[in-house]
Order: structure tokens, then C-alpha cells, then sequence
């Protein structure tokens, strides 16, 4: 990295907010997708004057710079694909306000998820978009990804919920998009640079809907002794107009490995269970929770219980949301995807998913948004065995592929980031992607900011992209 | 433009067929905008024919304006030139109903009433409770951005559009978003054609989350003595467990208005008497669910507005009575020949603030006025003059001026959505916010290099 660079970031933010040693940017290597990137620093702004000035040093010194929350993210959209500068939200993790009047609140990005529902449930509100990961990432990864979470079957997912931005563009500009208030003139800026996955703008505040808590919630198990059962109860459940607050389905393997890390209480015998919320008034949830069991025993449900109180639907749900974590117990490398595809091919896709582990020889873990179509297949591989990354790989795109084939897309929640630019042409051609181009390039136009994610660089689909061999773990989904 | 007007149909007749070229002047008035008639019409059929006239509009420079069932061309912004209109009533198709899914493809052209009927036979809707509503076409409907009284509890379109197709300035036919219900899949291009009123590209499909039907559904209308007291009510109920449907609050005029023999011919659907009580505020909020909820509702919010006058509708009342709520904008600008609509918003905190100042202002400039305030923070204000002369119209400009001032020193924000097609030029523009004007501007450009689609929607804030 050049020198000047170096001497002139830590003369801005001092010595210990620059990391660039070797062993200190090892962890900035990765996120929680297999993709591997090294940045030659990492930076840490207090403030968003901090940020304004490292991007203008950037821009003069014409290094790649890429936008880090708690590096979560599932597509490698937080890594230095072409190296550069890491600038780390970290330190800007401070609530600016809560507005619990106009359920409103605006945060600096690197606010963790969680923690802004915890600093305003004395209101009775909470902060929606809920991704598995909550307890870690931040609202300015979630922004950036336009994240969702199991319960954003109901409440919709991170785009929904910001109604105003300050950013800071590739040229150091400061600007606001969008308004507190609702209906801001003109084009709808805030929704375009939602999920623009830091390839427009370096987020630097951000203000957010807040939602009530619902009066009651009813949390239903369901058991079932055959996969194909429990996708059915979900396209049925969609079919008759229920709208479930989530529905999260966790087949066999999944069980099995959450089952010993939670003490969920999941039984371990089945090869499927649903795990689906009901919330809403009193008056309404009661019989929500009645109509979503009977169609549950429709399709052959072996059991379904209803969580008795508040801990008990605790201890189920911390199942769900630490299944990536407890999966890493049984096997330390694997391959987190993320496909959609419209609800009603659930019960096809399972199958084909099971059949393409089959054909790679890995016994692939689902554990999934059902009530969205959104799927997480598991691949468990052994990266020092031969070939196994790349069998991965290629398992994973056939799922890909297969999501596309029926009406799907290639990622429901994850983003496209490094790690699936090469198969945008699955769904654009190059009119799209020359206009998504374009619209990237009014922003980024030198394209120092997060270069390498979501568009692939040349036409078509021919150029083949080969990770570098991961050596840890993947952190929780 | 420099070619001639023969020429235009000529060519277009080429891409469209004869049959669907309008070339008549005495036909073109139909498709007139600001007293402007364009040089032809052209009725495409498919997105392939829109991409080339578009095309050829893009070679001669000729400045084209697309719409569906023309009920707002009035909202569209200023414009120096129109020489071609795109009708696109015959993109009539519904693309893709996937009813288990609870998602749909349609192409621009289908009138709101079709997609109501074929999401109907599975009990399924969509939350577009919009002016116009028998008349409009769903095209228009999102190219415009009108709101809906349903956002309340569904959102505006954006939170339910998964994706588009459109043909952009330069006629290229792109794409961005899909059709399911969670998507990240590249960049989300198509919430930028949501209320771009055909500045950025035309729309060739629109792909819908759909919603089930509601069940039986409740409005319950409290008649109130002002609007600190209907606003009070509103954050009584926002801060309870309930989720109503729709929650507005009315002017006395307002609610005087929907119970007009102009608000029947809007929507026939009759209205029991009384329901709008036109001296008072009212605060208007409904809801759906089985009996217990609908009793809950019922009896939560009897007892936050206390001993106020009440009344129930449900059943073909409740639908009549939202309906009415549905057209407050089309019944307004019936009402009154030169009716200008002002759409405010603010922080619901503020709304009260602002209401007082539009009545303030309405009432000192002597210029006759009615609001409708949504819940969620948006005034849609009518301006209902008697008269479109000379002296009306300065006073309607000074006080149009002063409503957007208001919605600045409350951070909120201005558009005006209808005025007489002559004050158009003359009416103060609102302004976008602080910085990205510049970036929608460079945003036009990419989508519309030429600049032959509508004029973009913002003016820079002096």
C-alpha cells in the first residue's frame, strides 16, 4: 500500500484506528460467505467528517474503498475483492435519536441490529428487519444488503423500513436522501440505494421506521415425518390467505445439529419441523394460530405444539436463529446459499436440492424462510479434500440454477456481492445490466467503491471465478 | 420536432399498424396535456412496438408522453414540448396470475377494475385504493405514485411492486426486480419508476405481491370538534395495539364533499345519510377481522373518542363510505373548476401544525379549502376556487406558495398534485430535498439521455 496513503489516514484518525500489519487485516479477510479478500488497510472513522475525508484521501491516492459493518454478510459484499481500503463502521455505533412519537429512530450504521429494538422496547416498539444474525450485524450492513429475516414475512424486509439516509458518494460529496417525513419529491432515491450493496455510497446515518410489538404472539411447532409434508403445510398455508408473522421450516440434519448445541427441545427423530409465529390482537391471534395448526395436521403433521409462554417460544426460536452456529459445530467449512423461488415449487425444490447433494456426495442442510420461498441449503464440505470447495460450488450454482428454472431468483436476501456477480445473467441480459451499470456508474463513476460486487465485469457468463481456498469457518447466518 | 405531423403518423403507423394511430386532430384533443395537442397517438400493442416507437421518438427527437386511461395527466410536470402520446390501454394483458403464490404479472394497459375482479375469483386484492379507481389503469397508477387511504397498514406500491419492465428514453427494454415476494437479485430500478410519472422510462410490466381479501370489514367514522381533537384520537390509536386498515381525519368541507351529490357520480355506490358529518372534523378509521376482532375495534375505539358522536358502517356501507374516502381527489377536482391539490406531508407529530397552517392560509387568502390527513402523515389539501381568473389565480399561487413554506418549516414535504392546466407554469414548483436533486437529475440522464420522455419531477431548491 502507498505510504503516503497510510501516513495521511493515520494522521487523520491516528495510529490505532488504521490497521494494516499482516496479522491484523487476517480477520477482514472474510465475512461469512467462503469468499476470501485481503484489504491492504482497515480504518476505523468516528465520525461521518472521518468518513467525508477518508474517501476524498481515497479518491487522491485512487484506491478501491469497501464499506464494513460486523461482517455478516453472506456474499462477500463487505470484502476487498480488488484490495484497497476497509473503512469499518465500528466505532459509528451510536443511536442519534429516538423519535418514539413518530416511531422513527436514526442511527449511525454500525448500531447493531438488536440493539436498537433493545434501546427502544421501554416505547413498546421494535426495529423489524430481524436477520438471523441480529445480535451481530449492524443497521448499515442491513441496509446496504437490504436484509430480511424470518419475520419479514409479515413486516417486510430492510427496504421497507428506511425512510432517509445521509451518505457520503465516491467524491466525498455529503448527501441526503430521502425524508423523515413520508413522500419526499422526485425519484425514490432511498429505495434505489437500498440493497445497492455499497456500490453507490458509503452510508453514514440512516432513519428508520420503527414498529409496534404486537399485542400477543403464538408460536407453533410442527412436526413431520416426511420433508415433502411440511412444504406442502407451507404452500397450503400461502394458498389459503394466512399470513403467518414467519415461518421458518428446519429439516432433519438441521435438527440434529441445533438440537445438540440449544436444547431446543426439536425432537430428533423427524426429518422436518415448521417453526411458524402467529402475532397480532388477542382476539386475532387465537384463531390464527387454530387455522395454521389445522392445516398442519392436514398435511400430516405428527405433532404440533404450541409454545406454553414467553420462554419456552424463546428457547424454540433460539434454535432457529442459531442453526448456522450449531452447523458449524458438525462440520467447520461450509456453504451458506441463498435462492427464492415462488412457494409453491418448495416441495420440487427440496427434492432437487436433495438430489443434487446426492450427485456431489454431500448430505445438504436446509434451514429456511418457507413462508417467503426463501431457501438456505447447507453445504457441508472439507476444503482439504480434493475438490470438495469446487464440488461445493458447483452444487450450489445447479441450486441456483434451479431456483431461476422455476420462477426463482438468484438471491433472496443474502445479496449478490462476489459471490454471485457471475450469475446475474441468469436473470438480466445485457440491457439490464448495461442499465444497472449506468446507474451505478452516476454514483461510483471511477468505480473505486466496492469494485467487483453485483455486476460482472465482462459480458455474459463464460468467466469462470476460483476462490481461494478458505482455511475457517463460516460465522452464523 | 422537425418532422411533420403526417410524417409522425406515417412512421408510426409503420410500428403500430394504421388502425392504431390517432392522427385526427379532432381525436388527438382526447390525449391533449396543458391545452397541448401532440402530432400523433400511437396505440402499441406489445412491449417490443413500445421499445420502437420509443425508438424512433429517441432518432427524430420527438418528446413522447405515455398513459393509460389519461385520468391524471394533469399531475404530470410542466411541459415545453409533446408530440407524441402513448396510449398504452391496448398492453392489456394479465401476464402472470399465480394466485398460490400471491403473485401477478401485468402489463400497464389493465384497468384497476379487471385485476380487482380476477385477484376476486381468489379472494385475493391488491391495496390500490386509488382516485379514479374504475377508471385508472394500473400503469398509471404506479407511474403516478398516487397514494392510497390502505397504506395505513399496507404500505404505498413500492413495498408490494417486485419488479418491472420498461423501455427507457432510449428504447432499450430492460428489466430489474422479479417475481417473488423476496428478491436482492441486482439493483431495484423499478422504485424509481413508482411516481416518476413517465420521466424515466415506460412501463411494459409490473409484477405484484397480491394480498388475500380482507374479511368483513368496519369503518368507524367519529364526528369531532376540531382537528387537535381528531389528531389526539389518531395518536391514541397508534400508540394501542390496533392496526387499523385506513385512518384519516377530515375537514368539515372534506367530509361535506363525500357526502355530495359529486361524490356519487364518482362513486355510485350510495352512501347512508349522515355518515360524514359536514360541521364537524371527522376521524375516520377501518378495519377487518372476525367478529372478536371487529368487536375489539369496536369497543377500543369507542372508548378512546369518549362521548363523541359516532357512526358505524358496515357491509355495502363500509365500502361505500371507503370508496368515497378512495376519491376525496377526484371528487375535489369535480367539484370545483379550478381545484388545486396540494399533497403535504410532515411527522405525525406535526400534522396538527400543519393542518392548522393550511387552514390558516386558506382562510386568510380567502380561497375555499378541504383536507383529508392520513394517519401516516400526509395531507392531500384541496383549494376548491370558484373561478379560474386572473385575480383567483394569484391569490391560489400566493397561497400554494405559502402551503409549500409551511410543509419546509415543518421538515416535511410538498408536490402538487392537480391544478388547472393553465396555472400550471405559474404555480411555485415544491423542491426536492437538500442534496440528491443533483443526483435525480444525473438519474434522469441515464435513463433518458435525450431527454424525450416527460420532463423530470424536480425543480433545484432556491
Amino acid at each position: 500500500m502507498d505510504s503516503r496513503l497510510l501516513h495521511d489516514l493515520k494522521t487523520l484518525l491516528g495510529t490505532e484506528a488504521v490497521l494494516h500489519k499482516p496479522e491484523d487485516l487476517l480477520l477482514y479477510e472474510y465475512d461469512g460467505s467462503v469468499e476470501v479478500a485481503r484489504p491492504n488497510c482497515v480504518v476505523f472513522p468516528a465520525k461521518t467528517a472521518d468518513v467525508v475525508e477518508i474517501v476524498r484521501l481515497a479518491n487522491r491516492h485512487q484506491t478501491p474503498i469497501v464499506g464494513r459493518g460486523a461482517g455478516t454478510g453472506l456474499s462477500g459484499g463487505a470484502l476487498a475483492r480488488r484490495g484497497g481500503i476497509i473503512v469499518s463502521f465500528a466505532r459509528m455505533n451510536r443511536v442519534l435519536e429516538i423519535d418514539a412519537e413518530n416511531q422513527r429512530a436514526t442511527v449511525q450504521p454500525g448500531v447493531v441490529n438488536s440493539d436498537l429494538s433493545v434501546a427502544v422496547a421501554h416505547t413498546g416498539l421494535h426495529f423489524a428487519p430481524d436477520p438471523s444474525s441480529q445480535k451481530a450485524c449492524t443497521i448499515g450492513g442491513n441496509v446496504s444488503e437490504n436484509s430480511g429475516g424470518p419475520h419479514t414475512l409479515a413486516y417486510g424486509v430492510t427496504t421497507n423500513h428506511v425512510l432517509a439516509m445521509e451518505v457520503v458518494l465516491p467524491t466525498g460529496e455529503l448527501i441526503r436522501l430521502g425524508s423523515p417525513a413520508l413522500d419526499p419529491p422526485g425519484y425514490d432515491m432511498t429505495g434505489l440505494f437500498v440493497g445497492s450493496e455499497g456500490t453507490f455510497a458509503l452510508v453514514t446515518e440512516i432513519t428508520v421506521k420503527l414498529t409496534r410489538l404486537p399485542e400477543a404472539v403464538k408460536t407453533l411447532l410442527a412436526i413431520y415425518d416426511s420433508v415433502n409434508d411440511a412444504t406442502e403445510t407451507v404452500v397450503e398455508i400461502t394458498a389459503r390467505g394466512i399470513t403467518p408473522a414467519a415461518c421458518e421450516m428446519l429439516d432433519g440434519w438441521t435438527i440434529r445439529a441445533v438440537e445438540a448445541y440449544v436444547h431446543a427441545g426439536f425432537p430428533l427423530d423427524c426429518p422436518a419441523i415448521l417453526l411458524i409465529d402467529v402475532d397480532g390482537l388477542r382476539e386475532d391471534v387465537e384463531a390464527q394460530a387454530e387455522a395454521v395448526a389445522d392445516v398442519c395436521r392436514l398435511h400430516h403433521a405428527r405433532e404440533v405444539r404450541l409454545a406454553r409462554d414467553a420462554a419456552e417460544r424463546d428457547l424454540l426460536w433460539k434454535g432457529r436463529k442459531n442453526a448456522f452456529g450449531a452447523v458449524g459445530r458438525i462440520s467447520p467449512t461450509y456453504y451458506t446459499q441463498d435462492g427464492v423461488i415462488p412457494r409453491t415449487k418448495l416441495p420440487a425444490t427440496l427434492r432437487r436440492i436433495s438430489e443434487i447433494g446426492k450427485k456431489y456426495g454431500f448430505e445438504i442442510g436446509n434451514v429456511f424462510h418457507a413462508g417467503d420461498g426463501n431457501l438456505h441449503p447447507i453445504i457441508p464440505f472439507d476444503p482439504r479434500k480434493e475438490k470438495q470447495l469446487q464440488n461445493a460450488v458447483a452444487a450450489a450454482d445447479e441450486i441456483i440454477e434451479f431456483c431461476v428454472e422455476v420462477g426463482g431468483a438468484i438471491t433472496g436476501e443474502h445479496g449478490v456481492g462476489m459471490e454471485k456477480d457471475r450469475l446475474m445473467p441468469l436473470l438480466f441480459n445485457e440491457a439490464d445490466l448495461g442499465l444497472m451499470r449506468r446507474v451505478r456508474d452516476i454514483f461510483n463513476p471511477a468505480g473505486l467503491l466496492n469494485p467487483g460486487k453485483i455486476l460482472p465485469d465482462s459480458k455474459g457468463c463464460g468467466e469462470i471465478y476460483v476462490r481461494p481456498r478458505p482455511d475457517t469457518a463460516s460465522p452464523s447466518a | 420536432m422537425s418532422m411533420l405531423v403526417t410524417d409522425i403518423s406515417k412512421h408510426v403507423a409503420g410500428i403500430v399498424g394504421p388502425s392504431f394511430v390517432i392522427g385526427d386532430p379532432a381525436d388527438l384533443a382526447a390525449y391533449k396535456i396543458e391545452g397541448k395537442v401532440p402530432g400523433a397517438a400511437a396505440r402499441p400493442a406489445t412491449s417490443t412496438q413500445v421499445a420502437e416507437l420509443v425508438k424512433f421518438a429517441a432518432a427524430e427527437k420527438l418528446a413522447i408522453v405515455p398513459m393509460g386511461a389519461r385520468t391524471k395527466l394533469g399531475m404530470i410536470p410542466s411541459l415545453n414540448r409533446y408530440d407524441l402520446a402513448i396510449d398504452m390501454t391496448r398492453l392489456d394483458r394479465v401476464v402472470a396470475y399465480d394466485p398460490d403464490d400471491l403473485t401477478l404479472g401485468v402489463e400497464p394497459g389493465v384497468p384497476l377494475g379487471r385485476i380487482a375482479g380476477v385477484l376476486a375469483a381468489h379472494k385475493q386484492f391488491l391495496p390500490l385504493a386509488v382516485p379514479f379507481l374504475n377508471r385508472a389503469t394500473v400503469g398509471g397508477t404506479i407511474a403516478s405514485g398516487v397514494d392510497s387511504p390502505l397504506r395505513q397498514f399496507f404500505g404505498t406500491a413500492r413495498d408490494y411492486v417486485l419488479g418491472m419492465e420498461f423501455v427507457t428514453g432510449d428504447g432499450t427494454l430492460a428489466k430489474s426486480g422479479g417475481r417473488v415476494v423476496k428478491n436482492v437479485s441486482g439493483y431495484d430500478l423499478h422504485k424509481l419508476m413508482i411516481g416518476s410519472m413517465g420521466s424515466l422510462g415506460v412501463i411494459t410490466q409490473i409484477n405484484f405481491r397480491t394480498f388475500p381479501s380482507l374479511a368483513a370489514t368496519c369503518v368507524f367514522i367519529a364526528a369531532v370538534d376540531s382537528a387537535a381533537r381528531a389528531i389526539e384520537l389518531r395518536h391514541r390509536v397508534v400508540q394501542s395495539p390496533l392496526r387499523p386498515l385506513t385512518m384519516d381525519i377530515l375537514s368539515p368541507r372534506a367530509a361535506e364533499l363525500l357526502s355530495s351529490s359529486v361524490a356519487a357520480r364518482t362513486d355510485p355506490n350510495p352512501i347512508p345519510a349522515n355518515v360524514f358529518a359536514p360541521s364537524h372534523w371527522s376521524f375516520v378509521v377501518s378495519y377487518a377481522g372476525t367478529e372478536n376482532v371487529l368487536a375489539r375495534y369496536e369497543r377500543d375505539l369507542r372508548q378512546m373518542a369518549g362521548g363523541t358522536s359516532i357512526a358505524l358502517c358496515e357491509g355495502s356501507a363500509a365500502s361505500a363510505a371507503l370508496g368515497r374516502l378512495r376519491e376525496f381527489t377526484a371528487i375535489a377536482l369535480e367539484s370545483s373548476a379550478a381545484a388545486t391539490i396540494v399533497k403535504m406531508s410532515a411527522l405525525p407529530t406535526r400534522l396538527k401544525e400543519l393542518l392548522n397552517d393550511a387552514s390558516r392560509i386558506a382562510e386568510k387568502m380567502d380561497v375555499p379549502w378541504a383536507a383529508v390527513a392520513r394517519g401516516v402523515g400526509v395531507i392531500c389539501c384541496a383549494l376548491l376556487p370558484g373561478d379560474r381568473g386572473e385575480e383567483t389565480r394569484q391569490r391560489v399561487q400566493r397561497t400554494v406558495a405559502q402551503l409549500i413554506e409551511a410543509c419546509d418549516r415543518l421538515s416535511g414535504n410538498a408536490a402538487i398534485l392537480a391544478c388547472p392546466a393553465e396555472w400550471k407554469g405559474s404555480l411555485p414548483a415544491p423542491a426536492a430535498q437538500r442534496g440528491d436533486f443533483e443526483q435525480m437529475q444525473k438519474v434522469k440522464k441515464v435513463f433518458d439521455p435525450d431527454g424525450n420522455l416527460a420532463p423530470a419531477l424536480v425543480s433545484k431548491r432556491t
